[in-house]
């Protein structure tokens, strides 16, 4: 490992030729098969509604603030965190990683693009349209309101008989899809695109999170998949899986629920954990401490991930051996996860440490995701969990594992890579202001849920009395929620300014260690004019055979920053643009979203699911027969 | 697409229009067990919840006993019959022996083939449309079998049994339909131009997915109808 690192350079770069340059317009985004454009367009879209989803949070604490208040009604109150949980987990968190995974892998693991470009496209148009298709129904008051587990049979047709439930069962279903779709795709990839001598164990960390991810999604999705698919036709057509009566067992959902909600909980933090091990050894100028644990405690919590969903439900009575089996595999999921905890700590200590923002919050992440993973570790014990199911200390701990861990991983990552996005700098001061407001807004809003939560609180209440001990918690949870989104609009501004007049980046702003950092930014349309070939884990700081990555010759094109060569220079096939795979996207989310009008009227419903369904067939097939790179 | 001074360098090669990869597989193949994996989940999901709703229906009819319904009196037998489901399962097996057969026709195209039957061993369009037409008598089974069904009695929401039932079945039948229409999409471009040799893993592909469903057919069989 080199000893000195270059401090960050500001080289002029060309624009005209970067992924985001060479071709233009609007058109040129919606045709697009760049995995990097992708990422940007899943960074954008998932920017949107996490501010969505925290608008909801918003008028949720403003109701909460004080008792007996009537600013919403209990309707409204029931889908405004039904739709802030939705919101954060499946159209926020889950794409925000996307949006990295579909950035990053491929630079990571020295690849030209995804394995799958167009179905890459096709997850992102699923996954916008589904978004809109599952978020629109708020404005008519028709937003799902079941609670983002949707727990049947309250979601069932004797209990809730609106269109709210079919918005949501069917949304999730698209949202499924998009997710599946990806999860082959980046399986495939890191499968399959790495570089010559980019073995599995020289894989950044942040490929080898997302690998596990992949998995989990793959396995989880399908599980849930079945439990809507149950749901609704229940629901259409009447059949008996959720039918107490009929003698249906009431914990069938919750079980199948859970066998992917919990995996879903590592699909949610495993990318920020991902993140945050790319930015610490950066900024620690060390390798990341204990690179082979790393990787066996993501794949150990991965694994593990499938046999703790139990507890979940430890307050249904399912008896005291599940109970104890439940506990122990909680328990020891912990023992991985408290390993990464460790390793980032050991990969700091002794560290030449530099405080940019993306380390900020890096550490913050590993500071409050400890806090939330100590009272998570007081639920895998049945007994004190029976105490704490359903009140606000459940939701401080999942709001600490998710905005402290995985919100924060992710923005360590959005300061960390915004210079590789976009080929400019983000504002560091801006940045710090942002990291220190958004740490003491969630400590104000989630800590003191923890009390409220014990003195007996309990969560997806509308209102509550004076006098119960929960006033003075609940009035610093709601000043908290202003103080984030004080920080979050400091963070909208920052990242636009930036985004306008930031200092122009240069290829390896941070003096980082891994491939991505050897190209330009923003990364010509091709990525590597000549596929790397790595030999180490830290590829640019392990330079010693005198062979610069970061200066690479192709054919007599030198590859500098103010001259990058087109891929058509180069005479690298890459994908074309198509508008295939949005074609079928939209005849998927028009045949699968036009079932609700199951409850609206029969011939409606029949003509916008077959009209969709052909859509979808027919745009299936053009996209199929058609080569997936122009002829040049 | 045209292969250019990038050729030069060994890893970079786009020769014979095939990428790298770093196993040497081609990307679909890994994709497709990628898929073969999610699916796999969905099924046990189906049939976990058939094996948990076993026995748990509170009115008939049933799978392998007679029911009386104690309100009318009417008598309903044993709905489950073995002796179509076994014929339809057998043709479903044969239809994996035409599947091999497709595939092994189209990655042996240099072989010099003159009798009758060597002929027909290398005709690919004849075992792709032969594992199509097996799969579509399987598909007409389950057919003739959930009409009979629901004409003695047992609808999609008589009970616990039937909903798990026709939602199991009906998903590995819709299963069976995308599986023949891919085999038909094949059989088309086969006879339109020719599969050729090198285009034997557009085929894999399909034969991999065909033996998956085939799989799960053999083991909803077994738990469903065998074991009673």
């Amino acid at each position: 490992m080199a000893t000195t690192v270059a401090p960050p350079t500001y080289a002029p770069a060309a624009t005209t030729t970067s992924y985001s340059g060479e071709k233009t317009g609007v058109w040129s985004w919606i045709t697009t098969t760049d995995h990097k454009r992708i990422g940007v367009l899943y960074l954008f879209t998932s920017l949107f509604f996490f501010i969505f989803g925290g608008l909801e949070a918003a008028v949720i604490r403003a109701q909460l603030a004080a008792p007996n208040q009537t600013l919403v009604s209990a309707e409204l109150y029931n889908q405004l965190f039904t739709m802030h949980g939705t919101t954060m987990v499946f159209l926020a968190i889950m794409p925000l990683s996307a949006a990295f995974f579909n950035f990053l892998i491929p630079l990571q693991i020295g690849a030209r693009d995804v394995a799958f470009p167009r179905l890459n496209a096709f997850s992102y148009w699923v996954y916008l349209l589904g978004g809109i298709f599952i978020t629109l129904p708020i404005f008519a008051g028709l937003a799902p309101n079941g609670g983002w587990f949707g727990y049947a049979p309250i979601t069932t047709m004797a209990y809730n008989p609106g269109l709210n439930i079919d918005f949501w069962v069917l949304g999730l279903q698209i949202l499924g899809i998009s997710s599946l779709a990806a999860g082959f795709n980046f399986i495939t990839t890191i499968i399959n695109m790495r570089a010559p001598g980019m073995h599995l164990m020289r894989m950044p960390m942040f490929t080898w999170m997302s690998f596990v991810v992949q998995f989990l999604v793959v396995l989880a999705f399908p599980v849930i998949t079945v439990a809507l698919v149950f749901l609704q036709f229940d629901r259409f057509f009447g059949t008996n899986f959720y039918t107490l009566t009929a003698g249906a067992d009431p914990l069938l959902w919750q079980h199948l629920f859970w066998i992917f909600g919990h995996p879903e909980v590592y699909i949610l933090i495993l990318p920020a954990f991902g993140l945050v091990s790319e930015v610490l050894p950066t900024f620690s100028r060390k390798p990341l401490f204990g690179y082979a644990v790393m990787v066996y405690s993501g794949i150990l919590i991965g694994f593990l991930g499938f046999g703790v969903w139990a507890h979940h439900m430890f307050s249904v009575g399912m008896g005291p051996i599940a109970d104890t089996v439940f506990s122990l595999t909680t328990m020891l999921i912990a023992i991985p996860t408290g390993v990464k905890i460790f390793n980032w700590m050991s990969t700091m200590w002794g560290g030449k440490l530099t405080f940019t923002t993306a380390m900020c919050f890096s550490v913050g992440l590993v500071a409050m995701f400890t806090i939330g993973g100590l009272s998570g570790v007081t639920h895998a014990s049945p007994p004190t969990d029976l105490q704490q199911t359903d009140t606000y200390y459940v939701v401080a701990h999942f709001h600490y594992v998710l905005f402290g861990g995985s919100i924060m991983g992710i923005f360590a990552g959005i300061y960390h890579y915004f210079p590789k996005m976009f080929g400019k700098m983000m504002n560091e001061t801006l940045g710090k202001w942002h990291f220190w407001i958004n740490m003491i807004g969630m400590n104000l809003t989630f800590g003191p849920m923890h009390l409220s939560g014990l003195l007996g609180m309990p969560r997806r209440i509308y209102t509550y009395d004076a006098n119960q001990g929960w006033d003075l918690f609940n009035m610093m949870s709601s000043i908290g929620t202003v103080i984030i989104i004080i920080a979050t609009l400091i963070f909208i501004y920052n990242f636009f300014a930036s985004l306008k007049s930031g200092p122009r980046a240069g290829r390896d702003p941070w003096g980082a260690s891994t491939l991505e950092w050897s190209i330009p930014s923003p990364p010509p349309e091709y990525n590597f004019a000549v596929l790397p070939t790595v030999t180490s884990r830290y590829p640019l700081w392990d330079v010693t055979d005198g062979h610069d990555l970061s200066r690479e010759h192709h054919e007599g094109h030198e590859v500098r920053d103010d001259r990058v060569p087109t891929s058509r220079e180069l005479g690298i096939p890459m994908p074309a643009n198509t508008f295939k795979p949005v074609m079928t996207a939209i005849g998927l989310v028009v045949m699968l979203g036009g079932m609700t009008l199951k409850h609206v009227n029969d011939y409606a419903f029949y003509a916008v699911v077959g009209g969709g369904a052909a859509m979808l067939v027919v745009s299936l097939y053009a996209w199929l027969t058609s080569p997936l790179e122009e002829a040049h | 697409m045209s292969a250019t001074a990038v050729e030069t360098t060994g890893a970079d090669s786009h020769a014979h229009g095939h990428h790298y990869t770093t196993t040497g597989l081609d990307n679909r193949k890994i994709a497709i067990w990628a898929f073969i994996g999610s699916e796999c989940m969905l099924f046990v999901s189906l049939i976990s919840t058939y094996l948990i709703y076993k026995g748990k229906s509170r009115v008939g009819p049933y799978p392998h006993e007679a029911w009386t319904d104690p309100a009318t009196g009417e008598k309903f037998g044993a709905i489950l019959n073995i002796p179509v489901t076994s014929f339809s399962t057998f043709v479903l097996l044969m239809s994996s022996l035409a599947m091999v057969l497709a595939h092994n026709a189209v990655m042996n195209r240099r072989v010099k083939r003159t009798t009758f039957m060597e002929r027909l061993e290398g005709n690919s369009f004849f075992w792709l449309v032969s594992t199509a037409v097996l799969g579509l008598v399987f598909l007409m089974c389950q057919a003739y079998e959930f009409t009979s069904f629901v004409n003695e009695g047992l609808g999609l929401t008589t009970n616990l049994f039937s909903s798990s039932f026709y939602v199991l079945t009906g998903f590995h039948g819709a299963h069976v339909t995308a599986g023949v229409l891919w085999l038909a999409t094949l059989a088309a471009i086969d006879k339109k131009r020719g599969l050729r040799e090198d285009e034997a893993l557009t085929v894999d592909l399909c034969a991999l997915y065909w033996h998956f469903v085939d799989v799960v057919w053999i083991v909803i069989f077994v738990l469903l109808y065998l074991i009673k």
